[in-house]
């Protein structure tokens, strides 16, 4: 049972602070979980600290592969109005 | 084609007419406090005409989303808070900081800001500061926060003799807080809208008031977006005041959809120059109002309005060799002679208000004004190579300045410039409501296309103080007659 971090994260160093299991570290392109260490925060916390902390949408995923912060829980844009200003930037 | 409009000085100095500037922002401070800033190129207007800043990126963590800002930061081609190239280690920091000021002798002040927030990366942010103040005694300290774990800080802060802070304080009411703010993170949750707006304000409003309890200056920064909070900032500048902040800047909302932040991309409009202005007016009723801010990158080095980031990149400076020793002695004897032809021009001013205190028989309209300027307090820029104009505002009680206007550059001196009829036609945009821009010289081009858009263009100015030559022209304006009629004010809000 873990968190994965994949490669949307930008290396902000948010969630390497805040993990109480030190189970963050710096990898080539964006921060890596390891698996061994992560507790999900279990038994610290009610909610997963690194996914608590996390600016990027998509970045962590749970343990069954699924965004712990889909896509417009963050920023509070609706990921169609998002998707629609990156067809009309790529357009100009 | 360049036509060359003028030789060197004709005349100096302020002969006839007293060119008292009204915005002396920093008269009224106490003694103690204009002696933290007249060096400070964020915290004294003045000051920024000599004296230059940097930033280093050793903070890309934050504990709370604002709307116009997207942590997706990384850009080279962007100018606007929250944005860098290269994140540093605190080590390679202390690094960048000695290799710049050595080679830029008048950097005065080193902040950290960002690309997060400096106080939610505690121990890259206090170990940089702990290394600087040991290495670098001769440099100033500043940091910038959004305020939430700011009064965790104040201890640690003082320790490190840093005596500037600039809180971004957008408002005090939760429910207008809930608009700009999504989230916080606070005690191992991230709580939304209104709940986690108060508690940021609450911080906010608590660190500000143990930062004066302890003597330290506090500025603070709020961000104008218009429909959200335009007018509640003048109750945020009376009651940040009446808390001890010594300076407030309101700074324009910077939200395009390329951006990709929640405001750029849902259409949240910037306000204009002269809706910015007015707010600015009526806060400093109340409050000393900051208006030269640049709104620069967490990574800016070089005077306010320029960059010098590029020239001293991790890979430069790994092959610079510093002796911060000789670079002390060298910037202390250049620090002392800018204070002192400071204090020289200072005493001038005051003399020539003295003997000159002449009251006009009639009170002429005001009139704004934009200048090429690259530092110095001098009209010592060419119009083409200019990509940024202050603006200042000529009347009958003197000159003060009102703020800078942004430009795209369209000469950079070859034929690589492509779209140069466009980028022309932009510059001469953002001068709305300016009826004069003096510059070191102009070519033959863009001053018939100024002229037509109502705006004088004046080379005669060349190498001569700002202040001076504002005042210059609007007395030239009140002799020409243009200041007589009441048509003149048609002008103004066409030009």
């Amino acid at each position: 049972m873990a968190v994965e971090i994949v490669d949307a994260c930008v290396n902000c160093f948010a969630c390497i602070d805040v993990c109480p299991s030190s189970a963050i570290d710096e990898g080539k392109s964006h921060m890596l979980v390891n698996a061994k260490k992560c507790t999900e925060c279990e038994g610290d916390f009610a909610d997963p600290q690194c996914a608590s902390i996390c600016p990027i949408e998509t970045a962590i995923l749970d343990s069954s592969g699924l965004a712990i912060n889909p896509p417009g829980s963050l920023t509070g844009i609706p990921p169609e109005k998002m998707n629609a200003a990156i067809m009309e930037i790529k357009a100009r | 084609m360049e036509l060359s409009v003028i030789e060197e000085a004709a005349e100096g100095g302020c002969s006839s007419s007293g060119c008292g500037s009204t915005d002396d922002q920093m008269t009224h401070l106490p003694d103690n406090i204009r002696e933290k800033v007249q060096n400070h190129p964020c915290y004294s207007e003045e000051a920024h005409h000599y004296f230059a800043r940097m930033h280093v990126a050793v903070a890309p963590a934050c504990n709370i989303q604002c709307h116009y800002c997207n942590r997706k930061y990384d850009c080279a081609n962007e100018s606007r808070p929250g944005v860098v190239s290269e994140l540093l280690s605190p080590e390679q920091a202390v690094k960048k900081v000695k290799a710049v000021a050595a080679n830029i002798p008048q950097m005065t002040v080193l902040g950290i800001a960002g690309p997060g927030d400096p106080l939610a990366n505690p121990e890259r942010t206090f170990d940089t500061f702990r290394m600087l103040s040991e290495q670098t005694p001769d440099i100033k300290l500043c940091v910038s926060t959004n305020g939430l774990a700011l009064p965790d800080a104040v201890e640690e802060l003082s320790k490190h003799n840093i005596d500037h802070v600039t809180i971004t304080i957008n408002t005090l009411d939760p429910e207008i807080g809930a608009k700009i703010y999504p989230w916080i993170y606070w005690n191992g949750r991230r709580i939304r809208g209104v709940k986690g707006a108060k508690i940021l304000i609450e911080q906010q409003q608590k660190g500000l008031e143990m930062l004066t309890a302890k003597g330290i200056l506090v500025k603070v920064n709020s961000v104008m977006i218009p429909g959200v909070n335009e007018d509640h900032l003048k109750e945020v500048s009376r009651v940040v005041k009446a808390k001890g902040a010594f300076l407030h800047n309101v700074m324009p909302l910077i939200a395009e959809a390329e951006h990709g932040t929640f405001y750029g991309v849902m259409g949240q409009r910037s306000p204009e120059d002269s809706e910015l202005q007015a707010l600015q007016d009526e806060c400093s009723g109340d409050m000393n109002m900051m208006r030269h801010c640049r709104q620069c990158r967490a990574d800016a080095v070089g005077l306010l309005g320029e960059d010098r980031g590029e020239e001293f990149t991790l890979d430069k400076i790994e092959e610079m060799e510093i002796d911060y020793e000789a670079a002390m002695e060298k910037r202390a004897v250049i620090h002392e002679g800018i204070i002192e032809s400071l204090n020289e021009k200072h005493a001038q001013k005051a003399a020539a208000a003295e003997t000159t205190l002449v009251t006009p028989d009639k009170t002429y309209r005001p009139v704004l004004m934009a200048v090429a300027t690259s530092g110095g307090g001098l009209i010592n820029q060419h119009f083409g190579h200019a990509t940024e104009f202050l603006v200042y505002e000529a009347s009958a009680n003197g000159v003060r300045f009102i703020g800078h206007r942004k430009v795209d550059q369209y000469c950079i001196g070859n034929d690589t410039c492509g779209e140069k009829e466009s980028a022309l036609a932009g510059s001469i945009r953002s001068l709305k409501g300016c009826e004069a821009v003096l510059c070191s010289k102009i070519g033959f081009e863009p001053w018939g296309l100024l002229e037509e858009a109502g705006i004088q263009p004046n080379g005669e100015y060349a190498m001569e103080p700002i202040e001076e030559a504002v005042l210059g022209v609007y007395n030239e304006m009140i002799e020409a007659g243009l200041l007589d009629e009441k048509s003149d004010d048609s002008q103004m809000i066409s030009a």
